[in-house]
């Protein structure tokens, strides 16, 4: 009965041309519309450590100005002091913790004819990569001991691994950087964090960086600061270790802590550190320590843009429109109808019957207008592209997935069987008796 | 057998209420052909529409075959409608979109044959309207004769029990008239039960058993006698 169903729909498709064009091009515009900023925002949301996201956990500490907080209206600095990191990585009191910052180096590729080129450095220390699930590829991640010990090691993601060594596993191999060598101990796997979770103070949407190395090499060989930097109090003189003496904030802390009594002994601890510094004449303000998840620390840095929700409800009301119009234009259809739905029930088909003939041909709208929808949801992503191209992180946010695509599809089905429900249940209540009536 | 005992029907409306049929008693029995006089407004059509199912009825009785009909939901009505009941209009016969073939395979759809038999069927039946060369043609390429006997071949299909035929005449020529009645009448004797509302005396005499209906109810007396009557009212 299902392929009767399905012929009747095609007949009557092919009987209205027009008509069904309307429906399919009002669902796919209103769906185009809604995919375009869903697929943005659900990008812009995506926590890529959503896994681990109840063990893992941003810090914050408040050493800022009395008088004045780092955000209004208590929020604390959201970045540490060298002072504060270093202390507590060496208390080593989480399961797993991890300091890091953004700097640069030159890198000089081995072969003759390839150019020097100057590149963005994640300096971390070794759990960052456990901490975080980074996928290795060839070899893994430092030791402890390299930390220790300023090794002169590096881990290349993929690609730069593809750019240096074509690809091949380099682990040993060795690396110049501001003419110093470097071996390379680990080659990561294809890994696109996005938005980039655990920096979240420079674009977030810049994805990771390319190398990485020990905290504690960037440190020794006073290697500036690439990223976000805020002061509160001038430093002393303008020596590297006098800013690593400073209350400024610049650097990245992040604890793993396996359940909820570790987190609490962790916080404690915290404040503890905290109240210790106090008597030593820091952190003036209040206690105000933080321990933030990750999906917690991107609704704080307002990683989505909050003119992406007036966007999307703009979207919804546009696609409701759209199915106002198509609930109009089915209406139309079966009060142009009336006769064959008489003539069928007089031949014995139910009210359910019915129903079945008038959905599945509405769902054969419905696959239509999604598939049409998928074309106008890239094409709205282009115009999304075109109209931010000079934001070189749009290309990530404009990428479609077989996520978006099956949900286009599944929200036009849905849309045109929502929007057929009113005129098929007229249908199906059709007086046969009153229609086939000759006056 | 058919049987009505005090079936009144009436359609409301804000202003208006319309008593089409007032304690409308009728027994038809297996084979009959019976065919419905009476003038325009009496309730003819809406008798027909009632003992098709395709109306519920206000009040009174109807039995079908011994079964209580006025209580059964839709499911149920549709399904004795389909394998029981063949209907033919006046007009609005055919589905503009489907060919010959597809329009006589739509009440055999829904009783469930599977395709070999579907075909079978409708062979069959277009081969006795004498139609069968014709299956792939569209309603507007037939004459209306042709219309209301592939019509007739769809009404047949499935067998039914009853024929329920409302002026089936009424849109054709005499010979064509003629001819769709001779098929009625080859219906009739293979043992169907036919109800046929007409306004022609002509085809009066066609059936076996003649009742007037008037005002929304069945009166008796030969219907010479009651054109008569009407023409003198
Ligand atoms: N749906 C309806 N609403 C209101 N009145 C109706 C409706 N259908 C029929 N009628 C009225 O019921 C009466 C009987 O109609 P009908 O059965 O069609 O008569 P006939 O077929 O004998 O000409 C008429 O007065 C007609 O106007
Ligand atoms: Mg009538």
């Amino acid at each position: 009965m299902i392929r009767y169903y399905f012929k009747l729909g095609i007949l009557s498709i092919r009987a209205n041309p027009a008509l069904t064009a309307l429906m399919v091009a009002a669902i796919a515009i209103g769906i185009g519309a809604c995919m375009s900023i869903v697929t943005v925002r659900h990008v812009m949301s995506n926590n890529p450590v959503a896994h681990k996201n109840d063990v893992l956990f941003h810090v914050q500490l408040d050493n800022w100005n009395p008088d004045d907080p780092f955000d209004e209206p208590n929020e604390p600095p959201s970045q540490v002091t060298y002072l504060d990191a270093s202390a507590l990585y060496q208390a080593d009191r989480a399961y797993r913790q991890t300091i890091s910052f953004k700097t640069s180096r030159v890198v000089l590729p081995d072969s003759e004819d390839a150019k020097p080129f100057q590149e963005l450095i994640r300096a971390t220390t070794t759990d960052f990569f456990a901490m975080f699930d980074i996928p290795f590829k060839y070899g893994g991640a430092w030791d402890d001991a390299a930390d220790r010990t300023e090794e002169h090691v590096v881990v290349l993601s993929s690609e730069m691994n593809q750019r240096l060594f074509g690809g091949v596993d380099s682990v040993g191999r060795m690396l110049t950087m501001n003419k110093e060598p470097y071996r390379v101990v680990g080659v990561l796997s294809e890994w696109l964090p996005m938005p980039k979770f655990y920096d979240l103070n420079n674009n977030p949407y810049e994805g990771a960086e390319d190398i990485f190395l020990p905290f504690s090499l960037a440190i020794s060989g006073e290697w500036g600061n690439a990223g976000n930097n805020n002061c509160w109090k001038p430093t002393e003189d303008g020596t590297f270790a006098a800013y690593l003496a400073s209350e400024c904030v610049w650097i990245q802390m992040w604890v793993e802590l396996r359940d909820t009594s570790e987190k609490s002994a962790y916080l404690q601890f915290l404040n503890d550190y905290v109240e210790e510094q106090k008597t030593l004449g820091r952190f003036p303000r209040a206690l105000n320590n933080r321990l933030s998840t990750p999906a917690e620390w991107m609704v704080n840095r307002e990683v989505i843009d909050d003119s992406i929700g007036v966007l999307l409800s703009l979207a919804v009301l546009f696609l409701v429109v759209c199915l106002l119009n198509t609930i109009g234009l089915l209406l139309a259809k079966v009060m142009r109808r009336t006769n064959d739905i008489s003539l069928r029930r007089a031949l014995g088909a139910s009210k359910s019957a019915l129903f079945a003939q008038y959905i599945i041909e509405a769902g054969m709208v419905g696959v239509a207008g999604g598939l049409a929808g998928i074309g106008m949801t890239w094409l709205g992503l282009r115009g999304i592209e075109n109209v931010f191209a000079e934001y070189d992180f749009i290309a990530y946010l404009v990428a479609m997935d077989w996520a978006m695509v099956l949900g286009a599809v599944a929200l036009a089905i849905a849309s045109a069987l929502g929007a057929a429900l009113y005129p098929t249940w007229r249908a199906c209540n059709v007086s046969p008796a009153t229609t086939l009536r000759i006056q | 057998m058919l049987k009505m005992s005090k079936v009144s029907k009436t359609y409301r409306t804000d202003t208006v209420e319309t008593h089409a049929l007032r304690e409308f008693s009728l027994t038809v029995d297996e084979g009959e052909f019976v065919s419905v006089t009476g003038p325009s407004g009496s309730g003819k059509t809406t008798f027909l529409n009632i003992a098709g199912m395709l109306e519920e009825l206000t009040s009174g009785s109807y039995e079908l075959d011994g079964r209580d009909i006025s209580k059964l939901g839709d499911k149920e009505r549709s399904r004795i409608r389909n394998e029981k009941i063949g209907f033919i209009f006046q007009s609005f016969n055919l589905i503009p979109e489907l060919d010959v073939f597809d329009n006589v395979d739509v009440p055999l759809r829904y009783r469930g044959f599977d395709a070999r038999e579907r075909k079978r069927r409708i062979g069959n039946c277009l081969e006795m309207v004498g139609l069968a060369s014709r299956m792939k043609h569209y309603p507007a390429q037939l004459s209306g004769g042709q219309q209301q006997r592939v019509a007739i071949a769809r009404a047949v299909a499935g067998e039914p029990r009853f024929l329920l035929a409302d002026e089936p005449t009424g849109n054709l020529d005499t010979q064509m008239a003629d001819s769709v009645l001779n098929l009625l009448t080859d219906i009739n004797k293979s043992g169907t039960t036919i109800i046929m509302v007409t306004h022609e005396l002509s085809l009066v005499d066609r059936a076996r058993r003649n009742i007037f209906v008037k005002d929304g109810h069945v009166s008796d007396g030969p219907p010479e006698l009651h054109f008569a009557a009407s023409a003198i009212a």
